[in-house]
């Protein structure tokens, strides 16, 4: 059983070394995301953190999810952030209060969210499945497209389709609302 | 006991060379380092390389002559430019982002060399051969925008900035294209008997069993694939036709106006080796990456062995043309070290020449000289369109983009799909048929 695990296949990449640095980068870019008056620091530091979670998905041995993270977070929608933010004036946003006075549901909110975080984090054990990578990292992509796509095994194609169907809503309603005459 | 830690690293670096395969496959840090290290060498200077063909090039097209007085017909002006460049002062504007400006020319450089790391020189000459190789080289390659987009803004001022918002629109557009394009071709991957793959050295092996380029496989389904992806990549690295983000009738130099010395020459260096891996893309997928032309019509041991003798000729015929001119250069004693120069340079080709001819040399060398030589004659194509295409307005470019590539990209992904999975889906109709 041993030699089919590919967690003892391939052993190297996923060292805690790499995950804590991983994590460390992720937390500090998203609190230099909340902190930085710049809106295009808060950018690059919101990419960084979204390329050490593109890192992390590769400890996971889920190197396909980690390429779609690249191209689609960091290389599609932070272009376009950044495209956004390029065309708001500095010196307003500088002056601009950062934070609002909603600090009572603000610490609801963490103190949720936290509890979470914690009652996860003592009984995860019982909440999860133990963590197998089934796929070795050879075949991740073929095993996603197998799950997507395929006549026996693909048991997310509803799921997968719906998800593109909403994405297109949000397309027409963008041009419905830049464009008055159609 | 020192002996043997000295045999141990020699038994570990040697342990490779029989394995055939790609070092960060095979796991091996040593060959995987030296890979990194000669692939990024051979990426600079086919940089050094492509500035002096550039002007060359396009000098001869406008009947000029271009650089002729740094070196024998300009040689060595690369090589004066760059120091240059390094002496150049470094300027960074009184009000601009000088963190930001600082890491931009970074990012692009980052972004453009590291998608080499899976570029598949041949089947055991590539730094490594991932499972998701060419997403990691379209994700990695799109990141040089943020970088532009960066640069642009940090800039503080109105051409840049114009330049990046011309540049993230314009790489946001192109990319869907693009991608279409390449999706098409990793289709047909999947006919092979091992199924599919997005691994570029997978992506040429499938090519090599079913015995075709992708470009010619369903013509014309390939051809227009490669079409899109043609155009689309000189749109993805900025350059003329589609060069606006640094148009310089328009806005001066675009996104790298306020940048100087150094950090320019980053920009420059990142700019050449964008063009050089998007092309290594192109090649991979559609023209075979490391397998030698005619494979079907020439086949044979004797053509093989022809064909393995073409790296030592090209090299060869370098070095005579250098002796060539060497002998056309004008007898004054003025000339007489560009000369004699010129003459060792071409005898330097021609032993590297005889070196390939070597018949270990010969067998471990074509593949890799193959893939050059496809790459070369795409980087040859950039010249040329930047010599014969005037620059597009940028709602033309907008047009080409959304309304002639991506419903073409997209049309053309029905039909790949439809034509290769025709014997099934005439079973289908067959048996709906029947009652």
């Amino acid at each position: 059983m041993a030699a089919m695990n590919p967690l003892v296949a391939n052993p190297p990449v996923a060292t805690p070394f790499f995950f804590y640095l991983l994590a460390g980068i992720m937390v500090v870019g998203g609190i230099l995301v909340i902190t930085r008056k710049n809106a295009v620091h808060s950018a690059i530091a919101l990419i960084t953190a979204l390329l050490a979670q593109a890192g992390l998905y590769l400890m996971l041995y889920a190197p396909f999810v980690a390429g779609v993270q690249i191209i689609l977070y960091a290389g599609g929608i932070m272009v376009l952030f950044l495209f956004v933010i390029m065309l708001i004036s500095i010196e307003r946003t500088i002056k601009e209060r950062q934070f609002n006075k909603q600090w009572l549901v603000g610490i609801v909110a963490a103190a949720a969210l936290g509890g979470l975080f914690i009652s996860v984090y003592t009984k995860g054990k019982s909440l999860f499945p133990e963590g197998h990578a089934l796929y070795p990292e050879a075949q991740n992509t073929q095993a996603i497209g197998a799950l997507l796509f395929d006549s026996r095994t693909g048991t997310y194609m509803f799921a997968f389709e719906i998800a593109s169907l909403l994405l297109l809503v949000a397309i027409i309603g963008a041009v419905v609302m830049a464009k008055k005459r159609i | 006991m020192n002996s043997s830690l000295m045999q141990s690293v020699v038994d570990y670096i040697q342990s490779y060379l029989s394995s055939n395969q790609t070092p960060g496959v095979a796991g091996n840090w040593f060959w995987a380092t030296v890979y990194v290290l000669l692939v990024f060498a051979g990426v600079s200077v086919g940089v050094i390389c492509m500035n002096w063909l550039e002007r060359k090039i396009l000098a001869h097209m406008q009947v000029r002559l271009g650089p002729m007085r740094v070196g024998p017909h300009g040689l060595l002006q690369p090589i004066a430019d760059a120091l240059k460049l390094l002496l150049k002062e470094d300027i960074i504007p009184a009000e601009a982002d000088a963190l930001v400006f600082w890491i931009a020319p970074f990012i692009v450089d980052l972004a453009a060399f590291t998608v080499f790391i899976v570029v598949p020189f041949g089947p055991a000459h590539a730094v490594t051969d991932m499972n998701i190789g060419i997403l990691f080289m379209l994700g990695v390659s799109s990141l040089s925008v943020l970088g532009i987009v960066t640069a642009g803004w940090a800039s503080n001022s109105h051409y840049p900035l114009i330049g990046a918002l011309r540049s993230s629109a314009q790489m946001v557009s192109y990319e869907v294209a693009m991608g279409l394009a390449v999706v098409s071709a990793i289709m047909m991957t999947s006919l092979s008997a091992e199924g599919g793959t997005l691994s570029m050295i997978g992506i040429v092996q499938r090519q090599q069993e079913q015995q075709v380029w992708f470009v010619f496989k369903f013509f014309p389904l390939g051809l227009v694939a490669f079409a899109i992806f043609a155009i689309a990549m000189i749109a993805e690295t900025n350059r003329a036709p589609f060069d606006l983000p640094e148009a310089e009738s328009e806005l001066t130099a675009g996104f790298h106006t306020e940048y100087s010395g150094f950090r320019w020459s980053l920009f420059f260096l990142a700019e050449y080796a964008a063009m050089m891996a998007v092309s290594s893309i192109a090649v991979t997928l559609w023209l075979g990456g490391w397998l030698r032309p005619f494979p079907s019509a020439l086949h044979g041991a004797i053509w093989d062995q022809i064909f393995s003798l073409f790296p030592g000729l090209t090299f060869l015929f370098l070095g005579g043309l250098c002796f060539f001119n060497a002998a056309r250069m004008p007898k004054h004693p003025f000339f007489k070290i560009q000369t004699m120069g010129l003459a060792g340079f071409g005898a330097a080709l021609g032993l590297i020449g005889l070196v390939l001819f070597v018949s270990g040399v010969r067998e471990r060398v074509q593949d890799i000289f193959w893939f050059s030589a496809k790459v070369a004659a795409f980087m040859y194509l950039y010249i040329w369109y930047r010599g014969t295409f005037p620059r597009y307005r940028f709602d033309q470019l907008m047009k080409v983009g959304w309304k002639v590539l991506l419903p073409t990209g997209l049309a053309l992904l029905i039909l790949t799909a439809v034509v290769a999975m025709r014997t099934e889906l005439w079973a289908q109709l067959e048996g709906a048929w029947r009652p």
